[in-house]
């Protein structure tokens, strides 16, 4: 591994200026358990690594009613397992959480990290864009606010420029009467990656019996974490029964587009985004009932 | 270029000179001669590295030597006293808990972290808590009675958590 340069800026806008000094050759350190292993596999070698650690004011979870949920971009794996604002109505990031790796990496990795690093199989990623999570990013040119869904743009790719990085994740307010469920099918169980990641965020409304509003997001069966537009749409207003599930599931899996890898085929990769969405979908309905 | 690095390390503070690229499992083992904390995989799969960071297990080769700088480090060679092995390192041996050795002390480190969190973990728990600690030559069954055996002495001793602890 290296030589390196090594910076540990003090503040974001500290960050942001050593970005724009050294741009394309700079690689942002935030837990590292990504980026040391690409370093030490010679999958990349940047000339100065700008390590976000000693940034204070970054790692927080604030629930804050109506206006929903905001995450900053240091918090750890770990700490979003355990935050007893994710244990009612954004379980699911927590569920999430507990699913990613071991916990000497949960401790370490940071979810600002895990979804810039976009790997198709990021944990984080599927229920953040079930729950339509957005992130807020900083650069020399100010704020914006992109929606996670246009954030990811191949393997290791994203809407980032070379002088921003990621401060915060917002999620909006979560509806009575909604459930949420992220399910992920591994050979390794959580220690590996994810070889299909489901989740599912729906929304009812119980006196009709009718999915109000339905969210399905997969990873690591395309070159993102994607949606799975077409079967939320089959589903958002119908009323629930075990056949419409059924064929949501199928097209979910129409939906995906997995490869073949050491991990899978894409063929066992679409049965089984088959199998876990109707697993996760049931699993939401039940919670979505329960609140 | 060489970059002075601060580290409170089984409770006594040490200085080292070391380049930022070079991890904490590196500069434990090659720069401080302990050689208690192991390296198998370098990807954070197996646990081999663990040691504690501020008190939370950590893969010490996926953290870069200056993510330490200032911290509180315990590594196996921190866990006895003067007064003998800590309560895991003794049911480790008591279980026959050990086959080639080269895992325990990532082991016994996140046995500890576990045990810190969670004084009253039960199996199921002790078992999720282990399952980023890959043995490659026996099992799990007599680390986690051993991991059990210990969790008991520890709740029974007068010092309780104390073993290991602020250091």
């Amino acid at each position: 591994m290296g030589p390196f340069e090594y910076f540990e800026p003090a503040t974001v806008e500290e960050a942001v200026s050593l970005l724009k000094k050294y741009g394309e050759g700079a690689k942002i350190l935030a837990g590292g358990t990504d980026l040391v292993v690409m370093m030490r596999e010679r999958e990349i070698k940047p000339r100065y690594v700008i390590n976000l650690g000693r940034i204070a004011g970054l790692n927080y979870v604030h629930l804050d009613g109506d206006k929903g949920l905001r995450i900053g971009a240091l918090t750890t794996i770990a700490g979003l397992e355990r935050a007893p604002e994710l244990k009612s109505s954004y379980r699911i990031i927590s569920q999430a959480a507990a699913r990613l790796a071991t916990i000497a990496i949960r401790n370490m990795a940071t979810i600002g990290g895990n979804l810039c690093n976009a790997a198709p199989s990021a944990d984080m990623a599927p229920p953040l864009l079930a729950l339509k999570g957005a992130v807020k990013l900083t650069g020399t040119a100010g704020e914006r606010i992109v929606p996670l869904e246009e954030f990811f743009i191949g393997p290791g790719v994203t809407t980032l420029k070379p002088d921003e990085l990621m401060i915060e994740i917002q999620v909006p307010a979560v509806p009575a009467h909604t459930g949420g469920m992220y399910l992920k099918h591994g050979v390794k169980g959580a220690a590996g990656l994810a070889v299909v990641g489901v989740a599912a965020v729906v929304t009812l409304d119980i006196r009709d019996s009718v999915f109000e509003e339905v969210d399905i997001a997969l990873g690591a069966v395309a070159p993102t974490p994607i949606r799975a537009k077409r079967a939320e749409a089959l589903l958002k207003g119908q009323k629930i029964s075990d056949g419409l599930i059924e064929e949501a599931a199928r097209v979910t899996s129409d939906e995906s587009s997995p490869i073949d890898d050491v991990r899978g085929s894409a063929e066992y990769r679409r049965e089984m985004v088959r199998v876990r969405t109707w697993e996760a979908i049931r699993g939401a309905l039940k919670l979505a009932k329960s609140v | 270029m060489k970059q002075r690095l601060e580290l409170k390390l089984n409770g006594e503070m040490r200085e080292v000179f070391v380049e930022p690229w070079r991890t904490l499992a590196e500069v434990l083992r090659d720069e401080l001669g302990l050689l208690g904390t192991k390296v198998s995989c370098g990807t954070g799969d197996c646990g081999a590295c663990n040691v504690l960071l501020e008190g939370k297990v950590v893969s010490s080769c996926l953290v870069l030597a200056p993510q330490a700088q200032g911290r509180e480090i315990l590594t196996i060679e921190g866990l006895a006293t003067p007064e003998g092995l800590h309560p895991l390192q003794e049911a480790f041996i008591e279980h026959f808990a050990v086959q080639c050795g080269y895992c325990i002390p990532g082991m016994i480190i996140t046995a500890k972290a576990c045990l810190d969190e969670n004084p009253d973990a039960t199996e199921d728990e002790v078992r999720l808590a282990m399952s980023g600690n890959l043995c490659r030559c026996t099992g799990y069954v007599k680390v986690t009675e051993a991991i059990m055996a210990a969790k008991e002495k520890m709740k029974k001793s007068v010092s309780g958590t104390g073993y290991g602890k602020g250091r």
